[in-house]
């Protein structure tokens, strides 16, 4: 055995890449409480100060500074540093913190509108190399683009499409790194690569020879980017402050290379734990170093930075980079896997403040210890900065070594990948079923020319009847614009180190979206409950509706509504399925909106469901704001209803509630939230974000962004800093549902 | 069985152990001045339900009384306004295993209270001032029931939460607070007590209603005053909260 395994229970983990076997032969679960937490540092309190103030100072123009000229890649900046003499753990995107660096494969053009928006001039021979010589994403997508596809777009039907940025929610198995060093990985790429020289030499291997030939130049470069700061990695780490170190240089990587949506790190709490546990029993390292270890490898996954154009940030707003972090869940051979590194990650919201980032995601099941759910609480109680996810329902369809990528997509890691496909808004696609095609705000043929609905007062059955139509069609097309993003998106955008970290023969998912989800049943509500009276315009165009009596609305726990919303989510799913999916993806959809619920809302008319033209969307699968009036318990039962099965890719749950409301002590509060998350989850729902915190808080932050520099908030499977959201952003968020019975 | 209904509430976490559906009952006898509810008051308004459809919904949520050692609970308005019903209600909840609550000010008849008491675990009795004067001039009823009411759980078993609602001017008379103290000292089936200072969410109902408010002027209490009425009751060593 290798002497980094020392004290290592072997198996087939020894033999071949399985990291999985490695964790389950060797982890320690931990049934203690959180006494065993230590501080911060006097280094890692002088650090975060260093980070906060260059923080401050990036709100001001929105980002610190940009690379102008120079692509980044794995190798293409020197190491950079925040305090070399202080950091037990390096390495930063560029050359200087926050410093944003620009990856023209996506598109050359929105390297340059997002640094001219910030100011900043893209250097002419880099863009004359990315326009003239070498092809980028964007370019290839718009020239296979057909026109019906460009209206869609472009009337917002389909929106956040990522076709000039990267798709991101691919998680490398970055544990790889620290546990085989990088040396035995190329083997293994080689390996694969001779098992690909097979005739007939069709275009799908010829395009996997070319994929793994990259995967293996991009290990290479790691073991290169690494050695700029002094490091040798071919070697697996010999501790644990090398495992973290190997690991981090692998995400590292991934970052360097690759600007996606969402660039999550995995599951590595218990995986690092193993490590933990021998350096302590060792006396290698105390727990005070661990600690520090740990909290400074956080605040570097803090410091991820990206490069986005105004459209996105608008889009995605508050800078988020999504470095979701999965901890807890429990074993298949019924051992939870929480240790106490998984204590140690979330203690950093205590010994660096809250943060929106990483994402820390609580894989959540009632049978978890009882002191770790109440840590989790506790620490959702103070900082809002926590996630929770159903283990249970996704161990079976995961098993019990997958993780989070983006807000709430769960995939095995290292073995599955998806074609993110943002999102289709479905209370457009209603009134498009209702105009006959038509766009209730430009009164442009967008969709097919069907025959529009001519009656004064809408009828249920021939609603439904068009809009099944409708969707049918929006599937169609919205699954073939996905298909041309993700050809071309492998073909010049390729993620070859992450993909080096994932196994050859991979799995992939083909993640469809749903926008507009509780409008759409709240509406369908109305015309079938209530009497829903269109109002239209001199061109005949419905462009208003007026509802006469009540009709029940989705979060209030009625089945009458709620099974709406089952076959709502039901229908598309299967429209999806019909069609062929790029490389033979599995398709999946989600409920899920991130804060493209306000986009999506300004671009969306007066809808049914009483819904003003220009309003936000209900984030993800959530009720209407305010529209929830039985209490938080019969909102979360109506999104716990929803079938996970179809609709794997994710719903998610924003959920906020006032302290007082949770009740009267701190102990109560913590054991109510505990009961609150458990009830909720035996009901079988996918996710919840969970927020503690007074509306007058935000209202204040509005204010006085400088008393709130930490403020986090959770939204639609992620987190931002307050202050960094949007006005309209910020609004949307405050007018949403808080839970405030006392 | 059927009553009248102001409003459910699915995720109570304030009112009785653990996490509560609370079924707001219409009608109350009392005309409390710093009332919250005042659209509770009248019996005749709220809407319409059948206990078998209340507990028809109240079963969906069981699994999140069972992780938090909730239950139910029914307020108000004054739940034994409706006694038929709100015995109908938890003797239904208990054929399902189910923790009652019933929030009261107490202000009901020991014979018409008795039967629903047997279906009843748990009694949140608001004591609105011990000063048999203030509590008329405040409530519009007299404190006597409620003594009673206090003593006759005790007899019966059932623990009882104090709340006492501290008003700034109105229910702040260190002796009459002292002398409350006194007598809960006598009842060995007080669990808690909650100090609960005086605010004026309720004010705009008021003036909705057309109601006559006469607490405009009054302050909320600041914590440091809130923290004086909990010293009183600590100094009797009764489990107070706060």
């Amino acid at each position: 055995m290798l002497e980094q395994w020392n004290g290592f229970t072997e198996g087939i983990w020894s033999k071949e890449v399985n990291v999985r076997d490695f964790i389950q032969r060797n982890y320690t679960p931990y049934d203690g409480d959180a006494s065993f937490l230590v501080g911060p540092t006097e280094a890692t309190t002088t650090l975060w100060g260093q980070v906060r103030e260059l923080m401050d100072e990036e709100l001001k123009n929105g980002i610190l500074d940009a690379e102008t000229k120079v692509p980044s890649t794995l190798t293409s900046h020197d190491a950079g540093y925040l305090n070399k003499d202080l950091e037990t753990i390096v390495g930063i995107q560029s050359d200087k913190p926050l410093k944003r660096n620009i990856m023209p494969n996506g598109g050359i053009r929105t390297v340059e509108l997002a640094l001219n928006s910030y100011g900043y001039n893209l250097d002419p021979a880099t863009k004359e190399i990315f326009t003239k010589y070498h092809k980028t994403h964007n370019t290839a997508v718009f020239q296979a683009y057909t026109k019906e596809m460009r209206a869609c777009r472009h009337s917002h039907i389909i929106t956040g499409l990522p076709d000039a940025y990267g798709r991101g929610r691919i998680v490398g198995d970055y544990r790889r790194v620290a546990l085989y060093g990088i040396d035995r990985l190329i083997e293994a790429k080689q390996v694969d690569k001779e098992q690909l020289d097979v005739s007939p030499m069709t275009e799908d291997v010829v395009r996997r020879r070319e994929e793994v030939a990259e995967q293996i130049i991009a290990l290479q470069d790691l073991k290169k980017m690494a050695a700029k700061y002094g490091f040798d990695i071919s070697k697996p780490a010999k501790d644990v402050k090398e495992a973290i170190q190997w690991l981090y240089f692998g995400y590292l990587g991934a970052v360097k290379q690759q600007d996606g949506a969402a660039m999550s790190i995995g599951r590595n709490t218990t995986f690092l734990d193993i490590y933990a546990e021998r350096d302590i029993k060792a006396g290698t390292y105390t727990e005070e170093q661990i600690q520090e270890f740990i909290d400074h490898f956080v605040m570097k996954l803090r410091m991820v930075r990206f490069l986005r154009i105004p459209e996105y940030n608008e889009l995605f707003s508050g800078d988020p980079t999504w470095v979701s972090e999965s901890i807890g869940g429990m074993g298949i051979d019924g051992r939870h896997m929480v240790t106490k590194t998984s204590y140690r990650v979330l203690h950093t919201l205590s010994n660096l403040g809250p943060s929106p980032e990483p994402n820390l995601t609580v894989l959540w099941s009632p049978r978890l210890p009882e002191n770790f759910k109440k840590f989790c609480a506790d620490t959702s109680i103070k900082t809002s900065s926590v996630q929770y996810e159903n283990d249970d329902l996704m161990r079976l369809h995961y098993g019990d070594d997958y993780t989070v990528a983006c807000c709430v997509s769960a995939m095995k890691v290292g073995k599955e990948m998806q074609f993110f496909g943002a999102r289709a808004n479905l209370a457009k696609t209603l009134l498009y079923a209702i105009n006959g095609g038509k766009d209730e705000i430009t009164g442009e043929q967008v969709g097919p020319k069907y025959q529009p609905i001519t009656s004064e007062y809408l009828d249920y059955d021939e609603v439904m009847e068009k809009f099944n139509d409708m969707m049918s069609w929006l599937a169609r097309v919205y699954v073939d614009t996905l298909n041309v993003i993700h050809f071309m998106h492998d073909k010049y955008h390729y993620e070859s180190l992450e993909m080096a970290l994932h196994d050859t023969n991979v799995e992939r998912t083909f993640a469809t979206g749903i926008a507009g989800f509780s409008v759409v049943v709240d509406s369908l509500s109305a015309i079938k409950y209530a009497k829903v009276k269109v109002i239209r315009d001199e061109n005949g165009l419905a462009t208003d509706y007026e509802i006469e009596g009540e009709y029940p609305a989705y979060g209030n726990n009625d089945d009458r509504v709620d099974s709406i919303a089952v076959d709502l989510v039901q229908n598309f799913m299967n429209k999806i399925r019909k069609h062929h999916t790029y490389r033979d993806s599995v398709p999946t959809t989600s409920i899920l909106t991130i804060t493209s619920n306000v986009v999506y809302g300004k671009k969306t008319g007066n809808t049914p469901d009483g819904r003003k033209a220009g309003e936000p969307l209900a984030p993800g699968a959530n009720p209407m704001h305010g529209r929830d009036v039985k209490g938080a318990v019969a909102s979360l039962a109506s999104v716990a209803k929803l079938p996970f099965r179809d609709s794997l890719d994710g719903i998610s749950n924003t959920f906020s509630i006032i302290p007082s409301a949770l009740g009267k002590t701190e102990d109560e509060r913590i054991a109510n939230l505990c009961g609150l998350l458990d009830g909720y989850f035996i009901q079988d729902p996918h996710h919840v974000n969970v927020n503690v915190m007074q509306r007058e808080t935000l209202l204040d932050a509005m204010d006085h962004p400088e008393k709130y520099p930490q403020l986090t908030i959770r939204v639609s499977g992620y987190a931002v800093r307050f202050i960094r959201l949007t006005r309209e952003q910020q609004l949307d968020v405050i007018s949403r549902t808080f839970h405030e019975h006392f | 069985m059927k009553g009248r209904i102001h409003s459910i509430e699915t995720c109570g976490a304030v009112d009785g152990p653990g996490l509560r559906y609370i079924v707001f009952t219409q009608g109350c006898p009392l005309r409390c001045k710093y009332c919250h509810n005042p659209d509770t008051w009248k019996l005749s308004d709220g809407k319409e339900m059948a206990t078998e459809e209340l507990i028809a919904d109240i079963v969906k949520y069981k699994s999140f009384m069972k992780s938090s050692n909730g239950g139910v609970t029914v307020s108000g308005g004054e739940p034994f306004m409706q006694p038929e019903f709100l015995k109908d209600l938890f003797m239904k909840c208990k054929q399902e295993g189910l923790h009652t609550t019933v929030d009261t000010s107490g202000y009901v008849d020991l014979n018409i209270a008795d039967p629903i008491l047997d279906y009843t675990d748990l009694a949140l009795l608001d004591i609105k001032s011990y000063n048999k004067d203030v509590y008329q001039n405040l409530t519009g009823v007299s404190l006597d029931r409620t003594l009673k009411f206090a003593k006759h759980l005790e007899e019966r078993g059932i623990p009882i939460w104090i709340r006492y609602v501290y008003v700034p001017n109105l229910t702040d008379n260190p002796e009459d607070i002292e002398n409350l103290a006194k007598f809960l000292t006598t009842l060995n089936n007080v669990e808690r007590i909650d100090i609960l200072p005086f605010h004026k969410m309720g004010e705009y109902k008021w003036e909705q209603l057309g109601y006559d408010y006469t607490l405009t002027d009054t302050k909320e209490p600041t914590v440091d005053e809130t923290n004086a009425v909990v010293a009183i009751f600590k100094k009797y060593n009764l489990p107070i909260i706060g």
